[in-house]
């Protein structure tokens, strides 16, 4: 292997990680102005040409702050909370097919991080760690407020994870591979059947994705499932001790998880980079393979800030009764549905 | 195959560094001014009234025995289902079998309360 070939190995799974956290910056713009749209009011307008540059300046506040360790908390515990989040926010997108395999100058370059056989374990096992990130913050902050929300968030974590994990056994089961480029592959071109419809998992599988897109609420800790941090109850939830960036983390975790959450849902369900009709070719089909990925996973970023600022949040025992009497039952006959179509399918 | 590995290995050394630069970089500009009181733990602006650690409610844990049952049950789902297409109906009886045994305890725990709170 040649240098160039490493250095393109490397910056194909570094680059996400360094865009991820960039997006960031207009995403908080995006849910503000949003937020300002569905409330019928104008939102950040006054830094900048339209707001714009409103989350930059929030950045800037926030790395200027006091960083606040109270007396009580657990001094390190308290300091590996936040960068656990960050770091399992980051780490998760690694397997993420983000575009079609290239062809430029000679070279064979497959636009995901690292295409390896254990994609969909690999994503799950990393955004489990994200749950120690809440749970330590409530335990060492030595708040009651912290410590209820970070108990409540590690039961809501858990119990949305099984419903989760079965729902994406569906889709394991119609792929026959836990590799993610093999999730898109089996999602190119267009039913037999019915040649007009896209051969996404939606489509089969449409209880299984809603199951998944649900969990996905719960997991990400956004409303209507923002128990852990409940403002109304618990006063900031987990990061009520936390200050500056620490606090700053969180926010930084919280909407990269959406950003990869959406991409996970694009990936499993709906194709991926994949178009009926696409096929790439070049530097420009990777780049047209790019952009649709962007525009699936941008469409499920805006459902899940439409969603945020429609539905009520929900009470703790109606969260725990979704979940196991409703998503996990759901979740179940769904396997056992897409293994009926796998039988069908196979038998013809 | 383990070579496939290595960008993740990457990926978990920068996601590594760049929570600690975050800290890092707030440590050093932020300022300094600690006072006692602001050093104390959240109450809403009054004097601290009680203990944080205190008892939780049982659910938490019942919820927690639970979830390694069902979380036992996915780790044999995972592989069954990776291998689903090559074998078939003998799979999917067999499926059939370990879910039935599952829903058994599934509906008892459900009939014993352990979902409402």
């Amino acid at each position: 292997m040649t240098l160039v070939d490493g250095a393109i190995v490397v910056l194909r799974v570094v680059v996400p990680a360094l865009i991820l956290p960039a997006l960031v910056i207009p995403l908080v713009w995006v849910e503000r102005r949003v937020a300002a749209f569905i409330q019928d009011r104008p939102g950040p307008n006054r830094v900048g040409p339209f707001g714009l540059l409103q989350s930059p300046a929030d950045i800037i506040k926030l790395f200027t702050k006091e960083d606040v360790v109270p007396a009580a908390t657990d001094k390190f515990l308290f300091l590996l909370a936040p960068s656990l989040a960050v770091f399992a926010a980051l780490s998760t997108f690694a397997v993420v097919p983000y575009g079609p395999t290239i062809r430029v100058a000679g070279k064979v370059i497959p636009m995901v991080g690292a295409d390896v056989s254990v994609g969909l374990l690999y994503v799950f096992a990393i955004t489990s760690l994200s749950v120690y990130a809440i749970v330590l913050a409530g335990w060492s902050s030595n708040d009651k407020f912290s410590l209820l929300g970070g108990i409540r968030s590690s039961a809501q974590i858990i119990s949305y994870e099984l419903a989760m994990t079965t729902a994406a056994a569906g889709v394991v089961l119609a792929a026959g591979s836990f590799r993610l480029t093999d999730i898109v592959a089996m999602q190119e071109g267009t039913f037999r059947l019915l040649p007009v419809v896209p051969r996404w998992n939606f489509f089969p599988q449409v209880i299984g994705f809603i199951v998944f897109f649900v969990s996905a609420f719960a997991e990400t800790n956004r409303l209507p499932f923002d128990l852990p941090e409940a403002e109304a109850e618990l006063v900031a939830g987990y990061h009520t001790e936390y200050s500056a960036m620490r606090f700053g983390s969180y926010f930084l975790a919280e909407y990269i998880n959406v950003i990869v959450a959406s991409a996970m849902t694009a990936t499993l369900y709906f194709g991926g980079w994949s178009l009926p009709g696409f096929h790439p070719e070049g530097w420009l089909g990777g780049l047209l393979g790019l952009l649709i990925f962007a525009a699936k996973t941008a469409f499920f970023v805006l459902v899940f800030i439409w969603v945020r600022w429609t539905l009520p949040r929900f009470r703790y025992d109606q969260l725990m009764r979704l979940g196991w009497k409703t998503l996990l039952p759901l979740s179940l006959a769904n396997l056992l549905w897409v293994a009926l179509l796998a039988i069908w399918r196979t038998s013809r | 195959m383990p070579e496939t590995f290595f960008p993740i290995l990457v990926l978990l050394g920068v996601a590594a560094i760049m929570a600690a630069t975050i800290l890092f970089l707030n440590a050093v500009l932020g300022p300094k001014l600690r006072t006692r009181k602001k050093l104390e733990t959240y109450e809403s602006g009054v004097p601290l009234l009680d203990a944080s650690r205190k008892r939780v409610s049982i659910q938490f844990f019942v919820i927690a025995m639970v979830f390694i049952l069902f979380d036992v049950e996915i780790a044999f789902v995972y592989p069954w289902a990776l291998v689903f297409k090559a074998a078939g109906w003998p799979l999917l009886l067999e499926m059939f079998v370990f879910l039935a045994i599952l829903i058994v305890g599934y509906a008892y725990i459900w009939k014993k309360g352990a979902f409402d709170w």
